[in-house]
């Protein structure tokens, strides 16, 4: 090993204990953001000396659960040097390689926005590019830009990068649509599809000619089966595709998911439509790397959420569920997971750090209609409680039934004095809303942190 | 009273959470007993310059955009009827950009707007994106505040002797150097605040408000009755406090 590279890791890793030792959080992003600093090209050295070479995932929604999924698939027959914690830029993704010294695959999510330098720095052997919705309009500017971004960095990819792309997004479809080497997936059961497209939907033009998309079935946002009525544009054949979908409420779902290699049944101790597509991702870019369906299947059903996601935390007789909501169309899934039993109860955190983004306009296209028709009660909170509050008034929610309680403890606190022994307190938070309440419920001992995640 | 409100390309130009405008005017108008119908003006679809009290024109991305462009310049005219004949008007981001005389793209290509705001919008290389801070006068002797969030890359600038909406205190506003932000001409806003922009600066839903009864009953704007707007209030304050911490830095 080179000598540099050796010192700067052993620093660096060093630098992690300290960060942890200090109680300075995980310490995740520490070390790489040294070593990022000090010498950028050891990404590009430590990445290729992974003898099953490296796997990247990338995505508006859904990056830290697929990563995830993925990892449990894989994570038996191969040591990982795997991001877990989501920090997701290059210096998180050197900081997974400065600790994982004896992995030999690499899988690491990506922040869109970093994606053309994590592509021409690891030189990946697959890439699963899952969706484009509109995010954090504060940080990239439109999807688009994002998208033109992701076709110039794809175009440089060479021949034998394996491609992975929902056929269901018709902008990321056509990523893939003049190359070699590509694996498609997608949802393959029109009952689940929506009524119509939602408020928030993007891509709604066809990526070819600008004729709105005809949907024979839009499942998630804008993913679904289209084809333009205009110049026949449609969503490409799955070679990867979950069919015969079952929901079960907040518990779990069951899919069939048909692979060129066979096919298995599923039973994801997860809810929600959005993590079917998490699941069918994983499971395309698990095979792209060589896993069997044996494995896909073993892994998906032992998973677990990633963290923060979807959580269930017993606190004192009663549990907290947290899932998390960041953008319009994920936001859009967990309010439609929780209408088939709409809780009594909901607390919905609005932090605006640059984590959860600054603009906070997105909670003005998310569908909270449903929920706020039948829910009994509703406590704002986080730092733009207020806004959120006026959201909901605006909405509809009466307003003898909204309480605007900006204090995340206090909104905590708030929630499960109101909440019956026995019964389930459903609280909706941001990015670094979850952060702060799990940071609350760690320090009541409920949960552990998230750097001893998965260690047990 | 009915108010009757033209959206202009709601499936097209919805990219800033304008929904929430048009749900605030909507409230606000029924809390003192008014109605609001609103109705989407799309594609191809004449606008009748004497069929609305106001009218909405919201933002989209730059693909949405130069679909929607060329369909407002066809509706031009009826815009400026409806405009001079004292129609209320809110433009937000794309769609204030769009009622200008046109945008320059970086490649140098023009895309004509209707020409109702005497502005012009130049491409620029960085995105100016934050928490704004105006100062306005939209009634002499009544100065107001406004709070709301930026991102555009499109410089405007306004014509010598236009009225813009206001001065920016915190942020960038039409330029980044000017000092303006948005245009007003006689009862048509147009803006790059949105955020969005009327939940939380409720003293400008309800100057729009009054403005769309005044065209509606042909008198003098109406006063309207005093809502409690405390959440209005608060939001309105942690907005303003962030433009003061972080707006305008690139």
């Amino acid at each position: 090993m080179d000598l540099r590279l050796e010192l700067e890791t052993s620093v660096a890793r060093a630098v992690g204990a300290l960060s942890r030792a200090v109680g300075r959080g995980g310490g995740t992003t520490l070390p790489g953001k040294l070593v990022w600093k000090v010498d950028p090209g050891a990404v590009d050295t430590l990445a290729a000396r992974l003898g099953s070479g490296v796997a990247l995932v990338s995505a508006t929604n859904g990056k830290t659960t697929t990563t995830s999924m993925v990892a449990e698939i894989l994570g038996e027959k191969h040591a990982l040097a795997w991001n877990r914690s989501g920090a997701n830029l290059l210096s998180g993704i050197a900081s997974a390689l400065i600790a994982s010294r004896k992995a030999d695959l690499g899988l690491f999510e990506v922040d869109e926005g970093a994606l053309p330098e994590a592509l021409a720095r690891t030189r990946p052997t697959a890439v699963l590019l899952a969706n484009l919705f509109r995010d954090q309009l504060d940080r990239y500017g439109e999807l688009e830009i994002v998208a033109e971004r992701w076709r110039e960095a794809v175009a440089k990819l060479p021949g034998e990068t394996t491609l992975v792309v929902n056929a269901d997004d018709p902008v990321v479809a056509e990523l893939a649509a003049d190359r070699v080497r590509t694996v498609r997936f997608g949802l393959d059961d029109p009952r689940h599809a929506r009524p119509g497209l939602q408020h928030a939907a993007d891509s709604k033009y066809c990526v070819r000619c600008g004729t709105p998309y005809s949907f024979a079935a839009a499942y998630v946002g804008h993913l679904g089966d289209y084809h333009c009525p205009s110049c026949g544009h449609r969503r490409p054949e799955l070679d990867v595709a979950a069919r015969d979908i079952e929901l079960e409420g907040l518990l779990a779902s069951r899919f069939r998911l048909v692979a060129p290699e066979g096919e298995i049944r599923v039973r994801l101790a997860l809810p929600g439509l959005y993590n079917v597509y998490n699941a069918v991702a994983a499971t395309a870019l698990a095979l792209a790397v060589g896993a069997s369906l044996h494995d896909v299947r073993a892994g998906l059903e032992r998973f677990n959420a990633a963290f923060g996601r979807f959580e269930r935390i017993p606190a004192g007789g009663k549990t907290i569920v947290l899932l998390l909501i960041k953008n319009p169309a994920g936001a859009n899934e967990v309010v439609r997971t929780l209408e088939t039993g709409v809780p009594p109860l909901l607390v919905i955190a609005l932090n605006d750090a640059i984590a959860d983004g600054q603009d906070v306009s997105w909670i003005w296209d998310v569908d909270f209609e449903p929920l706020l028709a039948r829910a009994g009660r509703v406590v704002a909170s986080g730092d733009r409680a207020a806004e959120l509050g006026l959201r909901l008034l605006y909405g509809g929610l009466d307003e003898e039934r909204l309480e605007v309680v900006p204090s995340l403890e206090q909104a905590l606190d708030r929630g499960l004095a109101l909440l019956d022994a026995g019964s389930e307190l459903v609280v909706l938070p941001t990015y670094t809303a979850m952060l702060a309440l799990r940071g609350i419920l760690s320090e009541r001992g409920a949960v552990r942190p998230y750097w001893e995640e998965g260690k047990a | 009273m009915r108010i009757r409100v033209g959206h202009l390309y709601p499936d097209y130009l919805n990219i800033y959470a304008d929904r929430g405008n048009m749900a605030v005017l909507a409230r606000r108008a029924s809390l003192r007993g008014h109605d609001l119908l609103v109705e989407p003006i799309g594609l191809a679809e004449p606008l009748d310059p004497d069929a609305y009290d106001f009218l909405y024109i919201g933002g989209g991305q730059d693909r949405e955009q130069a679909l929607v462009a060329p369909d407002l310049v066809e509706k031009a005219g009826s815009l400026h009827e409806a405009q001079a004949k004292g129609v209320a008007m809110l433009a937000v981001c794309g769609g204030y950009q769009l009622l200008g005389r046109g945008y320059r793209a970086r490649d140098g290509t023009f895309l004509e707007g209707a020409g109702l705001f005497p502005h012009e919008t130049i491409a620029g290389e960085t995105r100016m994106i934050g928490d704004v801070l105006l100062r306005c006068e939209l009634e002499p002797g009544e100065p107001r505040l406004v709070a709301g969030f930026e991102n555009h890359a499109g410089r405007t600038l306004l014509d010598e002797g236009a009225t813009p909406l206001g001065r920016v205190v915190h942020g960038f506003g039409n330029d980044g150097e000017s000092g303006y932000e948005g245009c007003r001409l006689g009862s048509a806003i147009g803006t790059y605040l949105h955020g969005p922009l009327l939940p939380r600066n409720a003293w400008l839903a309800d100057w729009l408000l009054r403005r769309a009864l005044a065209h509606a009953s042909t008198s003098e704007p109406p006063e309207l009755a005093r809502l409690p707007d405390e959440l209005e209030a608060e939001a309105f304050r942690v907005s303003a406090d962030r433009a003061k911490r972080r707006g305008g830095r690139r």
